[in-house]
């Protein structure tokens, strides 16, 4: 991804497990989110636990921003409690024995002042746990124990965070609950974060960069909006395919409720949901709420209508439908519609067309 | 109290003799239960096996092996006295090596137990801590493996206080040396002075009561907290 | 086949198919008269068809047993004074103990040339350890010390001594080595008339109370003939040929 020597990561695993088999080969931003995305079994984890040295690939090579971690051409292997990442399992996984303060110094502990760039107020701040940490943690509700989770793991200082699925043991109250830290963690770190998922919204709202994984192999792997919108993959997001643009808050219709958002030079009409003006905001627009029209309607209730151009027709998970992917102005977004209407409207690549955006969800 | 100086004699170093090998035991015994719970290797059940074996056999059994092998002819017993330390049989040391072979599964299967019960997750989230896996070990495997420390530590001790065979055939019943209180009971009984055997046994009684009250409230509030 | 023992064969024949008491008789055993016992329970078994169901242990065990009822009909005990109590407190057949073996005393080594031939390895200590049976319980540990009081060593050798629960496992601290020497029973060392294997002293009779090995019928046994008959079989020749044989003194 990155020009950069040494910028970066660069991982290559290859394991063969009975019935498995997991080879990768990936170049990744050195900052940002990074989501590894696909079903379970897809191998996902495997590649966390690889990156974090807890698993031992035999042909393995691994390099994050300039550190060589494992080498097995050199025979060269850092293990994991020499390398500096800061890693969430999936479940809580609080020492029990230990009290809240005491499962976050556990860490801090271990890592000379001197390398301490994130500080215990600013990791306590963050998370929010400020009044947990007296408390055992058998006495946590999920969420909180996955926000002491990542708070401890933060205090390392870490130069990776490897985050794997920290959301999926808990409800959709909890996970709404932890997603808005998670978003702080991308706003204010500067270190690169593996994002392992199974669930779209999650990789919507949080990620910068894709790379999706299906039987141990990589399908795709690319910034989000980007790789969202291909069509010559067979992502299975069935009705969550879409793709995810980012913007500001630029204008808000006191009288109607509602916010203009600018993604790049386009304005999308979004209900008002309290966010302030200048807000930076993710939106998503799934291919089923986006119709086609040759000519700009004006009897009609859709808000947002774009003039496109064809980019390109791919096939959907069903026999019934096609996706089409659309050219806004150098930004792509895609389209659900029956391969019939395609036919009807003579959609080929290149053809001007508007479309009509029924819903955009603010994430 | 129908004691005499003996039987308290008898009772000290029935003590003496349970705390140093219990304490033997589990320096020895964690060694080998962190192996027994976490080695994948072949080797593993014809080992936890031999741990069993005194489980299994008579303790005469084993008081007549280590009497063999302790012996001036028996490969122990050439070695030590190659060490200049003599011969076992019939000495104090000799009886706590006894006592550890015999108390052995006690104290090694609870460890090994309660090691396996932490599993894998606690030890990779200490690695990613950067705690190296000695440090993991006192951090935070003994703190999670404390219960399973406190039950071998109290059958230990306790199994080594009953023990009679191995003390029978290895010891010589030398008062203040090697006669403990199962042996002094047995003495008592054999010449039908059944009064001092009375209050000694009744003394083992409460205490061996009071061990396994212990232990059971112990596997109580095991269970609330895990 | 010589005609005598034809004789014999058909009387036991005969005697067998009219039902002529063939039975069996429960015996408790000194352990240290184990292998003697057999011995004399095979010819017991030819001479007189009758059965000896033996077990054999520490007679202070057995008088425990005895007491608290066991079905021993017979009692070969290692000393004088259990049969007398037995007899004394009524489980015990007044009028049937008699002296059946005279326990002799040796000072044995595993190790040949250690004792010598007057015991004076006694006077001079040079050992770690002298194995003698529980002398509190049994009578050939009794008879050691007595021995040891008379040589006027007793008291250098208190420390040495390692006591066994019983004159067999005295005998297995010597021959394992454990022990270099100790107080055992001839019978356990004497085959075919000599003291087979290590060194040893005979102890002089003279040093010690005689080890007297009183047998007796006990109370289940009253009345049976085959535990009269048994009394009777070890009172006669072939049984004390045995007996001797073993190293015992009559």
């Amino acid at each position: 991804m990155s020009a950069d020597v040494g910028d970066g990561i660069a991982a290559r695993f290859h394991i063969a497990f009975p019935g498995f088999t997991l080879d990768v080969d990936l170049h990744l931003p050195g900052r940002g989110v990074i989501a590894l995305f696909g079903a379970s079994g897809s191998g996902k984890t495997t590649v966390l636990r690889c990156v974090a040295g807890l698993q031992r690939a035999a042909a393995g090579y691994l390099r994050v921003n300039g550190e060589t971690w494992q080498d097995e051409a050199q025979g060269h292997f850092l293990p994991t409690h020499r390398r500096p990442l800061g890693y969430v399992f999936q479940e809580a996984s609080l020492f029990s024995h230990l009290s809240v303060r005491r499962n976050l110094a556990f860490g801090q502990q271990r890592i000379p002042v001197a390398d301490r760039r994130v500080s215990w107020g600013q990791a306590i701040e963050l998370l929010g746990i400020g009044h947990l940490l007296e408390r055992a943690p058998g006495g946590l509700s999920g969420g909180e124990r996955q926000r002491v989770g990542i708070a401890r793991a933060l205090l390392t200082s870490p130069r990776i965070l490897l985050l794997d699925e920290p959301l999926a043991a808990l409800d959709h109250q909890r996970k709404q609950e932890i997603l808005p830290y998670l978003e702080r963690l991308h706003d204010e770190l500067s270190i690169p974060v593996l994002y392992v998922s199974h669930a779209p919204d999650e990789v919507a709202r949080l990620a910068d960069h894709l790379v999706v994984m299906e039987a141990g192999r990589v399908l795709a792997a690319g910034p989000l909006s980007e790789t969202l919108a291909r069509l010559d993959l067979p992502i299975r997001l069935g009705e969550d395919a879409g793709v995810v643009l980012a913007g500001r808050v630029a204008e808000r219709d006191e009288r109607w409720h509602l916010l203009r958002v600018e993604c790049g030079t386009q304005s999308l009409w979004v209900r008002d949901s309290g966010l302030p003006l200048g807000r930076a905001v993710r939106v998503r627009i799934l291919a089923r709420d986006v119709s086609v029209v040759l000519e700009p309607g004006t009897g009609t209730s859709i808000q947002n209508t774009l003039p496109a151009r064809v980019d390109s027709l791919g096939a959907d998970d069903h026999p019934a439908l096609a996706l089409v992917k659309l050219q806004v102005n150098g930004t792509a977004l895609l389209a659900r519609v029956t391969c019939r209407a395609a036919e009807q409207l003579g959609l080929a690549p290149g053809l001007p067309v508007w479309i009509q955006i029924k819903a955009v969800a603010v994430l | 109290m129908g004691l005499t100086a003996e039987d308290w004699g008898a009772i000290r170093l029935t003590l003496e003799l349970a705390s140093l090998s219990t304490i033997l035991l589990l320096l020895i015994g964690t060694p080998i239960a962190w192996w027994l719970a976490r080695s994948r290797s072949w080797w593993r059940r014809p080992v936890a096996a031999v741990v069993a074996l005194p489980l299994v056999l008579p303790p005469t059994v084993i008081g007549f092996y280590l009497l063999v092998t302790m012996g001036p002819n028996g490969p122990l017993g050439q070695l030590t006295q190659a060490l200049g330390l003599g011969l076992l049989p019939f000495t104090f040391p000799g009886l706590v090596i006894g006592s550890v072979i015999y108390s052995m599964p006690f104290v090694i299967q609870p460890v090994q137990n309660a090691f396996q019960a932490i599993g894998d997750r606690p030890l990779e989230v200490a690695a990613t801590l950067r705690a190296s896996p000695l440090d993991t070990f006192f951090t935070v495997v003994l703190p999670l493996a404390r219960p399973g420390y406190l039950t071998a530590a109290v059958l230990g001790f306790a199994h080594t206080v009953g023990e009679f065979g191995v003390v029978l055939m290895l010891g010589g019943n030398i008062a203040n040396r090697t006669r403990v209180v199962s042996i002094q009971i047995y003495n008592h009984v054999e010449a039908l002075e059944y009064t001092q055997a009375h209050w000694l046994a009744g003394i083992l009684v409460v205490f061996a009561f009071l061990v396994l009250l212990t232990l059971y409230s112990l596997g109580n509030r095991g269970q609330v907290w895990r | 086949m010589k005609p005598i023992i034809k004789l014999s064969l058909a009387f036991a024949l005969i005697a067998a198919a009219v039902g002529a008491r063939a039975d069996e008789v429960q015996v408790a055993v000194a352990a240290n008269f184990t292998a003697p016992m057999k011995e004399i329970a095979e010819a017991f078994a030819k001479a007189t068809n009758h059965k000896v169901v033996a077990a054999f242990g520490s007679t202070g065990k057995f008088y425990s047993q005895i007491q608290n009822g066991a079905p021993f009909e017979v009692l070969l005990a290692a000393d004088a004074e259990t049969p007398a109590k037995l007899e004394k407190e009524g489980s015990a057949v007044a009028g049937s103990r008699f002296t059946y073996a005279i326990g002799k005393l040796v000072l044995w080594s595993a190790k040949p040339d250690f004792v010598d031939q007057k015991g004076k390895v006694l006077k001079q200590g040079k050992f770690e350890h002298l194995s003698i049976a529980n002398p509190k319980l049994a009578p050939y540990g009794a008879a050691g010390v007595e021995a040891m009081k008379k040589l006027e060593v007793f008291g250098a050798l208190e420390p040495k001594l390692v006591q066994a629960d019983n004159i067999a496992q005295a005998f297995q601290f010597v021959q394992s080595g454990n022990a270099e020497l100790g107080f055992i029973a001839l019978s356990q060392v004497y085959k075919e008339g000599k003291v087979a294997d290590g060194s040893a002293w005979i102890v002089p009779a003279k040093l010690y109370s005689p080890i007297l090995q009183d047998a007796v019928i006990l109370a289940k046994g009253k009345d049976k003939p085959a535990a009269i008959a048994l009394l009777d079989f070890l009172k006669g020749e072939k049984a004390r040929a045995i007996i001797t044989s073993y190293g015992y003194g009559l």
